[in-house]
């Protein structure tokens, strides 16, 4: 395919979900069955330009396919924005990740959002959220990345709150997008940076800049740090993580999309994009909130009992893995990563819906309002009544848990060799691979403790049990397209060999040098992660079989119990179970002093400056028009005016008295005047 | 003492006194006998000419002329003046003013 | 002699010319006008016009002072009391009167008249009936219809309307 043809297609995938927006939202109550079948169509056809574009890349299998379009937005003088398009094998493969994932939310919609009062506005907000998506991943420079950057978090705030009528779910999307932007202002400031200091947006101009020396040293690393907090911010990292739990008030399938498999992506794909410009500073920056998180989240994770909690959590945690990856230098690591926990993480959504639509069934035909249907203690043994939700949820479950044979195992063993051959270059950073480790050790127990609780034992409540059944098609057919995805065969083609991540995608996806001079080059990178490969894998194998072996244990055997250790550790057990109190501390420590501050500033403006100031103006000017007024009528009017008239009148009648009717006195007036006339001609 | 001066200044004295007769008078016909004092101080004035110029008479033609105009004006004005005092019952012109405002 | 003749009829015509101007009494304001209209007469004598003269007593005394005391006499209201003859407007009359004598006195003064000489006539009346019917035949004609009009007028303002 040419270049212009690639740019063709790109121009389609990201505008058409764009129209079906526009027609949704303007026509979408009075198409029939409103409108989804206009989505469906736009997102489907997208598919198949993204699927045509993956076909191409592997065609032509060239790693080093890069191909970029641009146009100039504004042109003010020595100061131009251009925008564009940048197309090479990352982007090909995200543009499918987003389409497929996208189509699998629309399919999956049609049946979970059954009935909806809202039904074509959730599938317009879809399309614009596909449209931002692909938006960010088409970028080639950071104005318009950040440009849909913001369209993503206001389609995110948009979805969270489509059941806008529950207080939780407005307050969750007005705290995600708040949380959102306080991570963007890192990244304004790192953008501000790296446009003063190189005086260009575009990333190949920007890289060739950091090469050359002209952002450097701290600065540099401030602008790194700067832009990887709109990664901290989007992605969920700690500190401002609080928001994706909350996010899950939701629908599920949005979950699916946007919290799972895209829109948190976004983050890591923004630092897979500028690692070549990232310091060692910044760099151990990023692999220190990727690891820390990775763990952090997972220690929550295995108290959670609210079945979407426990998927929102380990989104958090896998993402932080992704993150360590990019830290620690093996960016296609973590990238590999992002593609296959889309695809298992976006089923172990879908599960969860079909889990949870099962469930509110049940429920309704009670008439049963208060059991939550949600929580999995109010679930068990659903493994008889939902067997392709189990098979394709304990697929998925094995793939992130990093069994072999499965995707997960491939992605996640190379972010861990990634850690273990940065440690042994710089052993004094020994806790990211013990951050790494532990993490798959926690997440392997909690995956499976959710499968156990849901799908195996006995069912906790009986007569609810009674009504479950599977989910109809469209909500089982992405589950089973999804969870065939997460199996390993699908990219170490052409090779068959499941220890190893060698395949299409790794040939395709080669990792660029950093540009900032003194980085470790790529070549020395891959070399270390070579190296430390076997003792990867022998352990992420030991810990994940380890993990998995706890959870059957306390959960189907029942020889260590939950509630035993849960009683013994009850600091342990509280912190985690209240996720550290991060939220009641942020509301006590930053949100109430800074309303006060608010409220003070308020009452300068309104009590003080409104009343006495404006109101003072209006005063005065209501003052001017009085005396104006009066000058006008009293003065004017009729002092003057009137007063002339008036003085005329007297003059008149003055004047009259003159004409007496005496004949004398006339004559006497005519004698004055002609001695008046003789003294003038006298003289 | 008889030069032409003196005749002139009895005329203007005697025009001064007749004048001052019509203007303050209030009585009809005293306003009209100060119209005569007038009228015969034009008349001196006229003979003196007469005699100081030449002896020319035309100037006591003149005064002749004079005597029979102040003659049937002073006839009609006594006419007008009894037809007042017949109306209003007043010789008194002052009251006679019905044109004034 | 002749400036103490001269002198006493000067004075006669201007103190008689006083008292009618001044006087209250309307009847004595006619006595005095007699008197006047003969120091006139004298004046006129004086100037050698004799002729003049005789109209001047015929005419003015024997027809216009007594058409005016008949006048008096006709208007006088025997029950009215007395009120003053004389107007308000006495003081500015006075002073504008003395202004009108103060600048023709000057301007008499000061002008330098042409005179010629003359003889005196033997009598006048010859010369000026010569004159009124050759050189002013028409202003004489006219007179007369003048009179005539007068008269008509006269009778008719004078006429009972009844």
């Amino acid at each position: 395919m040419t270049g212009d043809m690639l740019i063709n297609y790109a121009l389609g995938i990201l505008f058409l979900p764009l129209v079906s927006f526009i027609i949704l939202i303007f026509l979408g109550k009075r198409l029939p069955r409103q409108g989804d079948i206009v989505a469906i169509g736009t997102i489907v056809f997208t598919l198949i330009l993204s699927l045509a574009m993956f076909g191409s890349m592997l065609l032509s299998h060239d790693p080093l396919f890069n191909h970029e379009a641009s146009f100039t937005w504004m042109d003010l003088g020595d100061f131009k924005i251009e925008l564009g398009f940048l197309i090479d094998n990352i982007t090909i493969i995200m543009l499918l990740v987003v389409s497929l994932i996208s189509t699998m939310t629309h399919i999956f919609s049609t049946k979970y959002m059954e009935g909806d009062i809202r039904y074509s506005r959730y599938y317009a907000y879809l399309g614009l959220f596909t449209f931002s998506m692909n938006g960010i991943v088409l970028a080639n420079n950071l104005v318009s990345l950040y440009i849909f950057w913001e369209l993503v978090g206001v389609s995110s705030y948009l979805l969270i709150g489509h059941w806008f009528e529950k207080d939780s779910a407005a307050d969750a999307s007005k705290k995600a997008f708040l949380t959102n932007r306080v991570g963007d202002i890192g990244f304004f400031i790192g953008l501000m940076i790296v446009f003063t200091a190189l005086g260009t947006f575009n990333y190949a101009e920007v890289f060739e800049g950091v090469a050359k020396g002209a952002l450097s040293g701290t600065l540099l690393t401030f602008a790194g740090i700067g832009l990887f907090m709109g990664a901290v911010g989007k992605s969920s990292q700690f500190p401002l993580h609080i928001w994706l739990p909350d996010a899950m008030e939701g629908p599920t399938p949005v979950s699916a999309l946007m919290h799972a498999a895209t829109m948190v992506a976004a983050g890591v794909y923004l630092s897979v994009r500028l690692f070549p410009l990232f310091t060692p500073d910044a760099l151990l920056f990023i692999a220190y909130t990727g690891g820390f998180t990775a763990i952090f989240a997972a220690t929550i994770a295995i108290t959670q009992n609210d079945i979407k909690k426990v998927l929102a959590y380990s989104t958090v945690s896998q993402l932080g893995y992704m993150i360590l990856a990019v830290g620690t230098g093996a960016y296609v690591a973590g990238f590999f990563h992002l593609v296959t926990h889309a695809m298992f993480k976006a089923c172990l959504f879908y599960g969860s819906g079909s889990v949870i639509h099962a469930m509110h069934h049940s429920l309704h035909n009670l008439k049963d309002h208060d059991t939550d249907p949600q929580d999995m203690r109010n679930m068990g043994g659903f493994k008889s009544k939902m067997p392709i939700t189990y098979w394709t949820m304990l697929i998925a479950t094995l793939a992130i848990s990093g069994v072999p044979l499965f995707s997960g195992f491939l992605s996640k063993d190379a972010v861990l060799a990634g850690t273990l051959s940065f440690a042994s270059h710089h052993p004094q950073h020994f806790l990211l691979p013990v951050f790494g480790f532990s993490a798959a050790l926690i997440t392997a127990f909690y995956m499976f403790r959710l499968i156990f609780m849901t799908f195996h034992n006995k069912p906790k409540l009986p007569n609810v049990y009674k009504d479950i059944h599977e989910s109809p098609k469209p909500m089982v057919f992405p589950l089973i397209l999804l969870s065939s995805l997460s199996v390993f065969i699908f990219y170490t083609l052409p090779y068959f060999n499941p220890l190893s991540d060698h395949g299409w995608f790794m040939e395709l996806i080669k990792a660029k040098d950093s540009m900032v001079p003194g980085n470790p080059s790529a070549h020395y990178i891959a070399e270390g992660m070579h190296h430390s490969h076997n003792l990867t894998m022998i352990l992420s194998i030991l810990v994940a079989s380890l993990g998995i072996l706890l959870s059957w244990a306390v959960y189907i055997k029942n020889s260590i119990s939950a509630d035993d250790w849960s009683k013994k550790l009850s600091i342990y057990y509280n912190l985690s179970l209240n996720k550290y109190y991060f939220d009641e501390n942020y509301n006590k420590y930053l949100y109430q002093p800074f309303l006060r501050l608010s409220n003070r500033v308020s009452y300068i403006d309104w009590d003080l400056y409104d009343k006495y100031f404006i109101n003072g103006f209006g005063h005065i000017t209501k003052w001017l028009s009085m005396i104006s007024g009066r000058t006008d009528y009293d003065g004017l009017d009729q002092t003057i005016i009137d007063g002339l008239g008036r003085s005329m009148g007297k003059a008149g009648s003055s004047l009259k008295e003159i004409q007496t009717g005496r004949l004398q006195n006339y004559m006497l007036f005519a004698l004055f005047g002609v001695i008046i006339i003789i003294i003038f001609q006298s003289f | 003492m008889d030069n032409l001066q003196t005749y002139l200044y009895i005329s203007a004295i005697l025009f001064s006194l007749g004048l001052y007769g019509v203007i303050t008078r209030r009585n009809g016909i005293a306003v009209l006998m100060g119209v005569e004092l007038i009228l015969n101080s034009a008349n001196i004035n006229f003979v003196a000419f007469a005699r100081f110029g030449g002896m020319n008479f035309s100037g006591q033609v003149f005064a002749l002329f004079v005597i029979i105009m102040a003659a049937a004006e002073a006839a009609v004005a006594l006419a007008i003046i009894i037809n007042v005092f017949n109306n209003l019952d007043t010789v008194n012109i002052d009251d006679a003013r019905e044109l004034k405002l | 002699m002749d400036n103490f003749a001269f002198g006493l009829i000067i004075a006669i015509t201007l103190g008689s010319a006083l008292m009618v101007v001044v006087s209250k009494q309307l009847l004595y304001s006619a006595i005095a006008l007699l008197f006047t209209l003969f120091g006139v007469a004298g004046l006129y004598i004086f100037m050698w016009a004799d002729f003049m003269a005789g109209v001047q007593v015929v005419v003015y005394i024997g027809g216009i002072l007594v058409l005016l005391i008949f006048g008096i006499m006709l208007t006088n209201k025997i029950s009215s009391v007395n009120i003053s003859h004389t107007s308000l407007q006495r003081g500015i009359g006075a002073v504008v009167t003395l202004g009108v004598l103060g600048f023709l006195i000057p301007m008499i003064k000061n002008t330098s008249w042409m005179q010629v000489a003359s003889i005196e006539p033997n009598q006048t009346a010859e010369s000026i009936g010569r004159l009124l019917m050759m050189d002013f035949l028409l202003p004489f004609e006219v007179a007369s219809l003048l009179l005539l009009g007068a008269l008509i007028g006269a009778a008719m303002l004078s006429r009972n309307t009844n």
